[in-house]
C-alpha cells in the first residue's frame, strides 16, 4: 500500500512551534518593551518583503531589482487614501495592494519583453519612472514628501489598544502596526506555502527546475509569471503601505529606495537561502543581528552586507538554510510529495 | 531655434551615454553577463583619476592614461577571481554578485572619499565653446562625443580586425568549441572585462570633468547605459550610440519643458522604444 | 610508438555513466576508427580525449604525458585537435576567420596554413569571406576539418564527419585523408558507417553502451562478429 504525503516529522514539529510562536507574538505587546515591538515590526515587514521577492526570483525566475516600485506605490496609495479621500489609514492599506497591482500590469507588460538580467534592470527603470512621476505630484508633497495628517494618527484600533494596555497613543500605534505586520507576515508565509503546495505551485516548481520539460507537459509559463508578479506586487504594496503607516512620513527618495527595499531584501533572501520558505526567515534574523551590531559603522555595515552576499553566492549558493538542509535533510516547509509505503492489507 | 540648440545638446549628451554603455555592451556581447556594478565602476574610475590628478598634479587626460592600466588590471582580476565563477545558464548568481559588488563599491567610496561631491578640474576646457551660428556648443561635450565615436571605431577594429577580436566572437558564439580551438574562455573573458574597464576609464574621465559626482550616482549611470544598449539592440555598438543619442535628446527636450522632467523623459523614451521595437533598433540577426 | 591511449576510461554526465572502462590505442602515423550505434559513447570518448570532459589524469596518456585532467585548450596546445560532431562553425565568423581561430595565440609551424588548407579544399578559397554557416553541409565540414588542421595537430579527432552528407560529398571529404596523414597527423575517425571505417582504418574499435565490444584490424573481423558487437548479441 502507498500513501502520498508532503508532511515530514520536522514539518509537524515546526508547525506546532510556529503556532506557539504566533500566539506568543499576539500577546507579546502585553509585556514587551516599545523598542522590542518596533524591532519586531521591522523584522516582520522585511520578512514579508523577502518572502515576496523570494516567490518572484526563487520560484518564478523573475529577478526583479525594482520591487521598491511597489513598496513606494503602496505607501503613496495609503497616503493618498488618507489625504485625498479622507480614509482611515488601516482600510487604506487595501488601496496600497490594489494600486500596486494596477501598476504591476503595465510593468509586467513592458518588462516581460526583456530576458534575464535585462528584465532585472527593466524593473528598476520602471521603479525610477514611478518615483520621478510621484515626485512631480505636489498634492502628495512632490519631491520633498509629506507627513500623515494629525487627524489620521488615531487610526483604527489605537484608542482601544491604548485603553487595553494603558499606554500612550504613540505606543498604541506601534502595537497596532506590529499586529498588522504580524498578520501580514503570517498570511504571506501561509499563503505562499499554500500556493506552492497547490497544483499551480507544483507547476511553478516544475518551471524552475526544468523550464523546457515543464512547458512540454503543458505548464503555461507566461500565465505563471503573470500570477507570481501580480501576487508579489499586491503583497509588497500592502507591506509598503504598512511600513509608511508606521513611519508616518514619506518622501519619494525614501519610499522608492533601491537599497532599503530591494538590496536589503535580496541579501536577506540570498544569505538565508533562495528558493525556500525557511531561507528568508533565517536571512531576516541574520540581517537584523548584523544591523543591530554594526549599524554604528555606517557604510562599513553595508560593505560587509554586500561582501557577505557575494561570498554566500560564490561558496554556498543555496544560502545558510540550503547549507543546513543539505547536511541534515530537514525541511520545515516541505513541498515535495513523497511516496510512503505502508504495511498491511 | 531654441529647439535646434536643445536637440544638438541632446545629441552631444548622447555621446556621454554611449561611453557609459560601450563597456556594458562589450561585456554582455561576449559573455552574456550584465554587470550591475558597471555604473559604480565608472564612478570609481572618476575617483581614481581625481586622486591621480591631485597627487601628481597633472592634467586629467594624462591621469586617465595612467588610470587605464590600473583599471584594466582590476577588471581582469575581477573577472578572473569572481565573475568567471558565476557565469553559466543560471542568471541569478552573476546578477546577485554584481549587485553585491555595487553596494560594496558605493560604500567603500563613501568611506574613502565622503559623500561630498567632487569634480575633476579641466581648466579652460570646462567653459570653452564654439559659436556655430544658430547653436553654441561646448568644447567638452564635443570632445565627449568625438571620444565616443573613437571608442566605438576602436572597439569595432578590435572586434573585426584582430585575432583577439576573433577569439572574442568565437567564444561568444560557442565557448566549448572555442576551447577546442585552443582558446581559454576564462582568459578571453578576463581580457574582455579588462578592455571594458579601459572604456570605463574614458567614460569616467568625462563624467568627472563635465559635472559633479559623488559615490551614489553609479546606479543612475548604469540605467542610462542599459537603456542605450537595449534601444540600440544587443551587440551593436553603433546602435548603442544611437540609443545614447535618443536618451540624450529625450532628456534635454524634457528638461526644456521642466527640470523635473529631464530624467523622466529619458526613461519614457526608452519604454516607448521597448514597446515599438522590443529587440532594439539594430538587433543582431542571430542570438 | 604509442602516441595516444586511454586506460580504463570512464565518463559521467551528472549521475549518468556514459563510459565504462574504455581502452583504445593510437600508434604514431596510424589511423583508427571508432564505430558504434547512436548513443554508444563515441562522442563522449572524443570529448574526453579532447578535454571537454575532465577525467582522472592517468586515464588518457598522450605522448607519455597523463592528460586526462587537462582542459581542452591545453590538450589542443599539446597537439590534439578535434573536428567536433555537427561541425560547430562559429556563426559570427567568416570562413577564413573560422580557419584562423585554429591558430589563436600561437606561432604555427608545419605543413598546414591558410594556403595549404585552401589547396586541399579549393572551394573554401572562393568562399573565404562568406559566413561559415552560409555554406552547404559538405563545405561546412571542410571548414571544420581545415580549422582543426590549422594548428598542425599530431592527433586529429574526427567525430562523424560524414553525418548527413551525400555519398559523393563524403567521398570528396575522405579524399583529403591521405594528405592529412602524410602531413604527419595520426587520425581517429568516428563513424556510424562501418564500410567507410573499414576502408580507412588499420584498427577498428566497435563500441556499444559505453564499452568497447570488439576491436581489431578490419580484415580480421567477421561480419557476424561486427554485427553482434554493434547491435548487441540479441539483435
Ligand atoms: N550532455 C549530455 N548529458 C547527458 N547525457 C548525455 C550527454 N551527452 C550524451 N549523453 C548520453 O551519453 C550516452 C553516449 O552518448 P554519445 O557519446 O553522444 O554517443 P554517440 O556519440 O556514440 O552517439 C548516450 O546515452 C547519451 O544519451
Ligand atoms: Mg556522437
Amino acid at each position: 500500500m502507498y500513501r502520498v504525503q508532503t508532511r515530514t516529522k520536522a514539518s509537524q514539529i515546526a508547525g506546532l512551534l510556529a503556532l506557539g510562536l504566533v500566539i506568543v507574538g499576539i500577546i507579546l505587546p502585553a509585556f514587551a518593551s516599545r523598542t522590542m515591538i518596533q524591532d519586531l515590526f521591522f523584522i516582520l515587514s522585511m520578512l514579508t518583503l523577502a518572502q515576496f521577492w523570494n516567490l518572484l526570483a526563487g520560484y518564478g525566475g523573475l529577478v526583479s531589482v525594482g520591487q521598491q516600485a511597489f513598496v513606494g506605490l503602496g505607501a503613496y496609495a495609503m497616503f493618498g487614501g488618507v489625504i485625498l479621500l479622507g480614509w482611515d489609514p488601516v482600510p487604506a492599506l487595501i488601496l496600497s495592494g490594489l494600486v500596486a497591482v494596477v501598476i504591476a500590469v503595465p510593468t509586467a507588460f513592458f518588462t516581460f519583453r526583456l530576458q534575464g538580467a535585462y528584465f532585472a534592470i527593466g524593473t528598476w527603470v520602471v521603479a525610477e519612472v514611478v518615483r520621478l512621476s510621484l515626485a512631480t505630484w505636489k498634492t502628495l508633497g512632490g519631491g520633498t514628501g509629506t507627513s500623515l495628517p494629525r487627524t489620521a494618527s488615531d487610526f483604527w484600533g489605537t484608542a482601544q489598544v491604548a485603553a487595553l494596555f494603558d499606554v500612550r497613543a504613540a505606543a498604541a500605534r506601534d502595537i497596532v502596526t506590529y499586529w498588522l505586520a504580524l498578520t501580514l507576515a503570517v498570511a504571506t508565509i501561509g499563503g505562499i506555502y499554500a500556493l506552492l503546495r497547490s497544483r499551480r505551485g507544483l507547476a511553478l516548481a516544475a518551471l524552475r527546475d526544468n523550464f523546457d520539460a515543464a512547458k512540454s507537459v503543458g505548464v503555461d509559463a507566461t500565465r505563471m509569471k503573470w500570477l507570481v508578479f501580480l501576487v508579489a506586487a499586491f503583497g509588497t504594496g500592502i507591506a509598503g503601505g504598512l511600513i509608511y503607516l508606521q513611519k508616518s512620513r514619506i518622501s519619494p527618495d525614501a519610499a522608492f529606495s533601491v537599497t532599503d527595499w530591494t538590496a536589503y531584501v535580496i541579501f536577506i533572501v540570498v544569505i538565508g537561502g533562495i528558493g525556500t520558505i525557511e531561507g528568508p526567515i533565517i536571512g531576516v534574523l541574520v540581517f537584523w543581528l548584523l544591523q543591530s551590531t554594526l549599524a554604528d559603522f555606517g557604510s562599513w555595515y553595508l560593505m560587509i552586507l554586500g561582501g557577505l552576499g557575494i561570498v554566500v553566492m560564490l561558496f554556498a549558493p543555496r544560502g545558510l538554510w540550503g547549507f543546513v538542509s543539505d547536511r541534515t535533510g530537514v525541511q520545515l516547509f516541505p513541498i515535495r510529495r513523497r511516496l510512503i509505503v505502508t504495511k498491511g492489507e | 531655434m531654441i529647439w535646434l540648440d536643445t536637440i544638438v545638446q541632446g545629441i552631444l549628451l548622447g555621446g556621454l551615454y554611449a561611453l557609459f554603455a560601450a563597456g556594458l555592451s562589450l561585456v554582455f556581447g561576449i559573455m552574456r553577463l550584465v554587470n550591475l556594478a558597471h555604473g559604480d565602476l565608472i564612478v570609481m574610475g572618476a575617483y581614481l583619476i581625481l586622486t591621480i590628478v591631485s597627487v601628481l598634479g597633472i592634467n586629467p587626460f594624462l591621469a586617465a592614461l595612467i588610470a587605464m592600466p590600473i583599471m584594466f588590471a582590476l577588471g581582469w582580476l575581477l573577472q578572473r577571481v569572481v565573475l568567471n565563477r558565476v557565469l553559466g545558464p543560471d542568471i541569478l548568481p552573476p546578477l546577485l554578485v554584481t549587485f553585491g559588488l555595487s553596494i560594496v563599491l558605493q560604500n567603500a567610496l563613501l568611506e574613502g572619499f565622503s559623500a561630498d561631491s567632487q569634480r575633476i578640474g579641466a581648466g579652460l576646457l570646462e567653459t570653452a565653446s564654439w559659436n556655430l551660428g544658430p547653436v553654441t556648443v561646448g568644447i567638452m561635450p564635443v570632445l565627449t562625443f568625438a571620444s565616443a565615436i573613437l571608442v566605438i571605431v576602436g572597439l569595432n577594429q578590435l572586434f573585426y580586425r584582430t585575432s583577439l577580436g576573433r577569439a572574442f566572437r568565437a567564444t561568444s558564439d560557442d565557448p566549448v568549441t572555442a576551447s577546442l580551438m585552443g582558446i581559454k574562455p576564462a582568459g578571453v573573458f578576463a581580457m574582455a572585462t579588462g578592455i571594458a574597464m579601459i572604456v570605463v576609464t574614458i567614460a569616467a574621465l568625462y563624467l568627472g570633468m563635465r559635472a559633479n559626482f559623488d559615490p551614489t550616482i553609479g546606479p543612475a549611470r548604469l540605467i542610462y547605459a542599459f537603456e542605450a544598449v537595449i534601444i540600440g539592440g544587443l551587440g551593436s555598438l553603433w546602435g548603442t550610440l544611437a540609443g545614447g543619442i535618443i536618451i540624450g535628446v529625450a532628456q534635454t527636450l524634457g528638461a526644456a519643458v521642466s527640470p523635473e522632467w529631464q530624467i523622466l523623459a529619458g526613461h519614457v523614451a526608452f519604454l516607448v522604444v521597448l514597446l515599438i521595437k522590443p529587440r532594439g533598433l539594430f538587433p543582431r540577426a542571430y542570438d | 610508438m604509442t602516441l595516444l591511449e586511454t586506460q580504463n576510461l570512464t565518463a559521467h554526465y551528472g549521475d549518468f555513466q556514459a563510459l565504462f572502462g574504455v581502452d583504445i590505442r593510437l600508434e604514431a602515423g596510424q589511423t583508427i576508427a571508432i564505430i558504434g550505434a547512436n548513443g554508444a559513447g563515441k562522442t563522449t570518448l572524443m570529448r574526453s580525449i579532447a578535454g571537454v570532459l575532465r577525467n582522472a589524469p592517468g586515464m588518457i596518456r598522450y605522448d607519455g604525458t597523463a592528460i586526462g585532467a587537462l582542459p581542452a585548450d591545453e590538450v589542443m596546445a599539446m597537439g590534439v585537435s578535434m573536428v567536433p560532431e555537427g561541425r560547430k562553425l562559429f556563426p559570427s565568423l567568416s570562413v577564413e576567420e573560422n580557419l584562423l581561430v585554429g591558430t589563436y595565440g600561437r606561432k604555427i609551424v608545419g605543413h598546414w596554413s591558410l594556403d595549404t588548407v585552401y589547396r586541399l579544399f579549393p572551394i573554401l578559397r572562393e568562399k573565404r569571406h562568406v559566413p561559415g554557416t552560409a555554406l552547404s553541409g559538405g563545405q561546412q565540414q571542410m571548414v571544420a576539418i581545415g580549422r582543426a588542421l590549422m594548428s598542425n595537430p599530431r592527433v586529429l579527432l574526427c567525430d562523424e564527419i560524414s553525418l548527413g552528407l551525400a555519398p559523393v560529398v563524403i567521398r570528396d571529404i575522405y579524399a583529403a585523408l591521405p594528405e592529412i596523414q602524410s602531413s604527419g597527423a595520426s587520425v581517429i575517425v568516428v563513424e556510424q558507417d562501418i564500410g567507410q571505417a573499414m576502408k580507412v582504418a588499420s584498427t577498428v574499435y566497435c563500441m556499444m553502451e559505453g564499452r568497447v565490444t570488439l576491436s581489431g584490424a578490419p580484415g580480421t573481423l567477421s561480419r557476424g562478429a561486427i554485427h553482434a558487437a554493434y547491435f548487441g548479441a540479441h539483435a
